[in-house]
């Protein structure tokens, strides 16, 4: 019973949060709801028996990723989200297109009922730290590794995206600039 | 009663859907990260819920799988904004037309 109201509280928490999310124009506002989701979300997992998701959760997305956000966010200033002007027919469009997506999500859950009809086993300890650790370093050691190249060319990347060319870069790519348009004309 | 994984699905495909909705309603580029951050959350759901039924660990570990992918989108994703904001002065995804002429 107590399960029960804890997973609707959450649910409606999260619910609502996105919804917020969606709604406000101001990028901030948008920023922290979405945190709330992830919070609300991290409550869930660990009424699904799996603390060490949770953690990561609270660690990983609330923390690192919503920080960096907010972060870019502050850093560029940005203004209130401009509402569609043109094209507003769009919004109703979008929103129909959403409800068609929702019906075939349910659709799809209903339809495929190969679900555990078992009630859950509560000595199962798969959730754990000590259960993931050991099978993340024996059965799924080649994913992790491919995971960590996977961060390792995204900080390349990032790197790469935002820095500013250095003075003789950018007189190199003034002059090939300059020599195109020579040619043009 | 206890939630069954019906409900914890149900949650899943419903936050999925205001993520996907909310790709098409934003109009900046941060707006629009943010709700496939959301999308990302809603099938992390589904992957813990199935982990949790089934008694199998291998659902939580692609979990952490798409906790890194996202961390990695985060870092590119930003930068891009970041290198668009710098030649354009707006994250306004109308304003990112170079191609269409």
């Amino acid at each position: 019973m107590a399960s029960t109201v804890l997973f609707y509280l959450f649910a409606g928490i999260a619910i609502g949060c996105a919804l917020s999310m969606v709604y406000h124009r101001n990028p901030l506002y948008s920023a922290v709801s979405l945190i709330g989701v992830f919070i609300a979300l991290s409550c869930i997992y660990v009424t699904l028996a799996a603390p060490f998701i949770a953690a990561v959760q609270v660690l990983v997305y609330a923390g690192a990723i919503m920080v960096l956000v907010v972060f870019v966010i502050m850093l560029l200033n940005l203004d209130h989200d401009k509402p569609v002007t043109r094209l507003s027919y769009l919004y109703a469009i979008g929103g129909f297109l959403g409800v068609v997506l929702l019906a075939q999500t349910f659709f799809i859950f209903a339809v495929v009922k190969k679900g555990p009809k078992a009630d859950i086993d509560p000595n199962v300890t798969v959730g754990e730290t000590m259960s993931i650790g050991m099978n993340m370093y024996t059965k799924y050691l080649l994913p992790v590794e491919i995971v960590g190249i996977l961060l390792l060319m995204a900080i390349i990347g990032g790197v790469i995206l935002v820095r500013r060319l250095s003075q003789p870069e950018m007189e190199l790519v003034v002059e090939h600039e300059l020599e195109l348009r020579h040619h043009e004309e | 009663m206890e939630p069954t994984l019906t409900n914890y699905l149900a949650l899943s495909g419903t936050l999925f859907t205001i993520g996907a909705v909310g790709v098409i309603f934003k109009r900046n580029a941060i707006g629009m990260f943010m709700c496939i951050e959301l999308m990302l959350n809603a099938v992390n759901l589904t992957f813990v819920a199935f982990s949790r039924y089934y008694a199998d660990v291998t659902g939580q570990l692609f979990v952490f799988m798409v906790m890194s992918v996202a961390a990695a989108e985060a870092a590119v994703g930003l930068g891009i904004i970041i290198a668009f904001f710098r030649n354009r002065i707006s994250v306004d995804v109308d304003d990112a037309s170079l191609l269409k002429n």
